[in-house]
């Protein structure tokens, strides 16, 4: 991701020739090769973690098609087509939020499924796209910076669907949607003044969402995550448990299959949020350096294709989704390694869960398509 | 605009990533050692062996106290979502009643984390059939093999053994929690007690790798346990039936040794229990039918049963008169009736009312005259007779290595004051000479002074196990100094008590006696009754006021194989024929063999028993 990187990239493309078997089908082929090398890669991770369990890791990879399939098809939708579906989306998404809550499937003592015959989906996983995408067409149909009107209309825009997931009760997901909206609105070129007020205003809203909004158990999350010794058999068991995996691994891991934190149970989620412990014990300091490395190539790819997309709608649209990647990644090791709170962020591509997944090829999907439609869209 | 802001962006990202792995290298590369520790506590997990509890035997070498499989059903709690629906469904599955469960929670509470713990014991095989065909509906439920400790002859050896028992609080504090690390029982009572450190041994560990649930994948170091050490007894097990079965029905007691030794050939207590019931930890309800039961079988009253021993104290006050030269082997009374002490009214009389006329020492023990007695008594006077009778170990503890023994009483006018705050009344000395009044003894008293006597003087120790591995062999024997003569008298009277047509034993030894016994009867009144009783109906509190019945006795009495006390409680008759048939079972089979044919040889006083006996 540094800008070496990214001028080593653009130096490989060949803007003025006819369009290549690649462009036609809408694929950007450097995305796709990394984005195949990581999932195969988090298999094994997958594999090891979840007890030598190969049904899950033969799902997973089934999921993996899936989001391939969901990628390709979103890649072939032209942007503009999307800034036009954006509301139909955002309006169908919020009322799946709303029936989510009125008949939502209990999970966990939390409300975030729709069941239908022999299918279940997280609505939220949905409107994660619908938010960036909505805010961004909102603010291009006028010139840019936005205006206050428009900012505050955005907020509003990414208020309703943060406030209904935050009541599922999900604070992880509800985060990382207002941060998916909010990097539109940052990319956008929102005015400094905006940024520095908001900022002194978020501090009496953090009391606020501590005395009202938040639930008892997201309460003792945060409690938990400042002093987790204090309650070593409940509560702060995850963290204990996940930091011995990690500090456990050293520089070159224990070798693969063979991290006893995930091994013997100690590491509890260890398939899902906390596969990263499983990770860095296994593979040590070097195992997560490549990880990060690798994530590294991939949001730097995103942003290459930021900074060269034609349109300010595709360029908002795959920078949000980037940096949403990265949010994704850095609150999922924040959580694990006890820098954050633990608040339920899978770590993307690897942690178990199709839903995830799918939302996060089909946000590669959009940003393929913003890069390979540009042709097609004059200026 | 767009592209400045993505630029920016992507620095705070390279920041915050550097955030990330600043924080990976300190947990990975600063904390590493620390954090690896922690690792391996949580993956190893030392876990206890018990030890195999040592092995108890009889004199012949047969099993009274072994280990047995028993197949458990345990639950591990942590592995079980809802207790009590699971209790309900097993249930239908397992007789369990509200005692299982009740002593299943307190394991519980006393079991760490994640190990399992038993909710019922000794499952019948159809149990543990229906078990096996359910175990899939009952995860954390499992059929467990212990080892157990089993009692084949249960009550038969109930007193001498005693049992084990659940470690309780006290215990726990008591003892080395090492030791005890794995194992969850203790002896409670009898040998089993005193022996506890030989026959405990010491457990072993295991290095077991465990997941977090406790599940044990793989063991990575074994230290083995020390199985504890056996112990071999003197007890006599046919012996100890038979004295069992000759005292059923009965409340009483029997403690046979031989006077050689000191080993204790036959300790029992009437009525006795099923000490397996104990091991386990026995139902409340059982438990309070046993305390409450007004024959009392939990009760060793071979060891603890401190009863008036009457007239068979005679032969040992008349050995104290000797000794301390208040009389003279020729001394003699007219007996009318009745004794009074000089200027006083009272009579103390002779439990034949119309007296026994001329009566010598010999007599007076054969014929168990009273009168004589008080009179040698006062003559003696108690301080002597505290004395004498001290020296025949009444009224201190025989220091039988057995759990639980009291120590009798052998009153004394400096005992009274202390204890009574009262002083000394000279009628009260009058009826020691008789046994009665404050003196108390326990059968197992009475059985080690009878030997005493058996040994002409030497004094052994009693004694349960044989000496070996653990076990001190006896300590020197102390010796009762008395001159020959005047051990020889008293025998004689005690040989006439059983020989003797007017002796107080003769008609209720029986006839076909093939070995000399030398014996003194006694007849104990009931001074106070148990409160519990009161309340029942007259007929039983009549049984419970009749006199006890005591004899002692050794034979042969030329090389005393036995010596015994046998006490029949509210039964002046039945003691004398419980004490034939355990000497007959203990000498009949060795009279007739070669050892005693040859010792008979060597004995001048007695004929040779034709060698056609011989078996």
């Amino acid at each position: 991701m540094s800008q070496d990187f990214i001028r080593q990239m653009d130096s490989d493309h060949n803007f003025g020739s006819t369009p290549s078997w690649s462009r036609r089908l809408h694929i950007d082929p450097v995305l796709m090769l990394m984005l195949i090398a990581f999932c195969s890669a988090g298999l094994f991770v997958l594999y090891s973690a979840s007890g030598q369990n190969l049904d899950m890791v033969v799902r997973q990879a089934v999921y993996m098609l899936a989001g391939f399939v969901t990628m390709f098809v979103v890649a072939q939708i032209p942007p503009r087509f999307l800034r036009r579906l954006s509301p139909v989306v955002y309006i169908g998404g919020v009322m799946l939020l709303i029936a989510v809550l009125v008949m939502g499937y209990d999970a966990k003592g939390a409300q975030r499924w729709i069941s239908l015959p022999g299918f279940r989906f997280q609505p939220s996983e949905f409107v994660k796209l619908a938010v960036p995408l909505t805010v961004a067409a909102w603010l291009c149909r006028k010139p840019l910076p936005p205006s206050f009107q428009d900012v505050a209309l955005s907020l509003i825009l990414i208020g309703i669907p943060v406030a209904l997931i935050a009541k599922q009760p999900d604070l992880g997901t509800s985060v990382l949607i207002a941060a998916s909206g909010i990097f539109v609105l940052l990319l956008a070129g929102l005015k400094w003044r905006f940024i520095i007020g908001a900022t002194v205003l978020a501090l009496p809203s953090v009391w606020v969402m501590w005395s009202f909004v938040m639930r008892e158990y997201q309460k003792q999350r945060v409690l938990t995550f400042l002093n987790p010794e204090s309650d070593p058999w409940g509560a702060g068991w995850n963290i204990i448990q996940s930091k011995i995996a990690i500090g456990s691994g050293g520089l070159y891991g224990k070798g693969w299959l063979l991290g006893t934190q995930s091994r013997l149970d100690f590491l509890p989620e260890s398939h899902t949020d906390f596969i990263i412990a499983v990770l860095a014990e296994e593979f040590g300091l070097a195992g997560v350096l490549v990880l990060i490395a690798a994530y590294g190539l991939i949001i730097g790819r995103g942003i290459f294709i930021t900074m060269h997309a034609q349109n300010m709608f595709a360029k908002l649209i795959s920078g949000s989704v980037t940096l949403t990647f990265f949010v994704y990644i850095f609150v999922n090791i924040g959580m694990v390694s006890g820098l954050l709170p633990v608040v339920g962020v899978p770590l993307p591509l690897v942690s178990r869960g199709g839903t995830s997944i799918v939302t996060l090829m089909a946000g590669f999907g959009l940003l393929m398509s913003a890069h390979t439609h540009r042709n097609f869209l004059g200026r | 605009m767009v592209n400045f802001r993505v630029l920016l962006g992507v620095v705070v990202m390279i920041l915050m990533t550097f955030g990330l792995i600043a924080r990976a290298f300190h947990l990975q590369v600063v904390r590493h050692d620390e954090l690896a520790t922690q690792s391996e506590e949580n993956r190893i997990y030392l876990r206890t062996i018990p030890p195999v509890r040592g092995l108890i035997y009889d004199a012949n070498g047969r099993l009274l106290a072994e280990n047995r499989p028993s197949y458990n059903l345990t639950i591990t709690r942590e592995r079980i979502k809802q207790l009590d629906a699971t209790l309900a469904e097993l249930s239908t599955l397992v007789d369990i009643d509200e005692e299982d469960i009740a002593g299943f929670k307190e394991r519980a509470y006393q079991t760490r984390p994640f190990n399992s713990v038993p909710l019922k014991y000794r499952l019948s095989e159809e149990e543990i059939a229906r078990l096996a065909v359910n175990h899939h509906r009952f995860p954390g439920v499992n059929v467990e093999a212990q080892l157990v400790r089993f009692y084949e002859d249960k009550e038969m050896v109930a007193h001498a053994i005693g049992y084990v028992g659940r470690i309780n609080d006290r215990e726990q504090k008591k003892n080395d929690p090492k030791l005890y690390e794995g194992t969850n029982v203790i002896g409670k009572t009898g040998v089993e007690k005193f022996y506890e450190s030989i026959l405990l041994g010491e457990p072993g560990h295991q290095e077991v790798e465990s997941s977090a649930s406790g599940r044990i994948l793989r063991v990575l170091k074994q230290v083995d346990p020390i199985t504890g050490g056996d112990l071999h007894l003197y007890l006599d097990l046919d012996l100890q039936k038979t004295a069992m079965e000759a005292l059923a029905g009965k409340r009483g007691a029997v403690v046979a040794l031989d006077p050689k030794t000191g080993g204790i050939l036959a300790l029992v207590s009437s009525p006795s229990y099923d000490t397996n019931a104990f091991v386990t930890g026995i139902g409340f309800k059982d438990y309070s039918d046993l305390r409450e039961d007004i024959n009392r079988p939990l009760y060793n009253r071979a060891t603890l049963g401190e009863y008036p021993p009457a007239s068979t104290i005679k032969p040992f006050i008349s050995l104290a008169a000797l000794d301390s030269n208040t009389i003279k082997s020729n001394y003699k009374i007219f007996d009318e009736g009745y004794y009074q002490l000089p200027g006083e009214e009272r009579r103390y009389r002779n439990w034949k009312r119309k007296g026994d006329g001329w009566t010598d020492l010999k007599r007076a023990i054969s014929r168990s005259n009273d009168t004589y007695f008080y009179d040698i008594a006062v003559k003696m006077g108690i301080d002597t007779i505290h004395q004498y009778m001290s020296l025949f170990g009444l009224g201190k503890k025989t220091g039988l290595d057995i759990a639980s023994e009291r120590p009798g009483l052998m009153p004394s006018p400096e005992w009274k004051r202390r204890a009574r705050g009262a002083p000394w009344y000279p009628g009260e000395t009058v009826i020691s000479g008789i046994g009665q009044g404050y003196m108390l003894a326990t059968p197992l008293q009475l059985a080690a002074a009878t030997a005493i006597i058996a040994n002409r003087g030497t004094m052994v120790q009693p004694r349960m196990a044989k000496p070996g591995e653990g076990v001190a062999p006896v300590l020197p024997q102390a010796q009762v100094e008395k001159s020959k003569e005047d051990w020889e008298i008293v025998i004689q009277g005690m040989i006439d008590v059983v020989a003797h047509p007017r002796g107080t034993a003769h008609w209720r030894m029986g006839r076909g006696l093939q070995y000399t016994v030398a014996g003194k009867t006694g007849t104990a009144q009931v001074v106070g009754i148990p409160q519990d009783i009161k309340e029942e109906e007259d007929r039983v509190l009549e049984e419970f006021q009749k006199d006890h019945g005591l004899f002692i006795a050794f034979a042969p009495v030329e090389n005393p194989q036995i010596a015994l006390a046998v006490i029949v409680e509210n039964d002046s008759k039945m003691a004398v024929p419980v004490a034939r048939k355990v000497m007959d079972a203990w000498l009949l089979p060795r009279l007739n063999s070669v050892d005693m044919f040859l010792d008979s040889l060597s004995s001048k006083n007695v004929s040779p028993k034709a060698p056609a006996d011989v078996r």
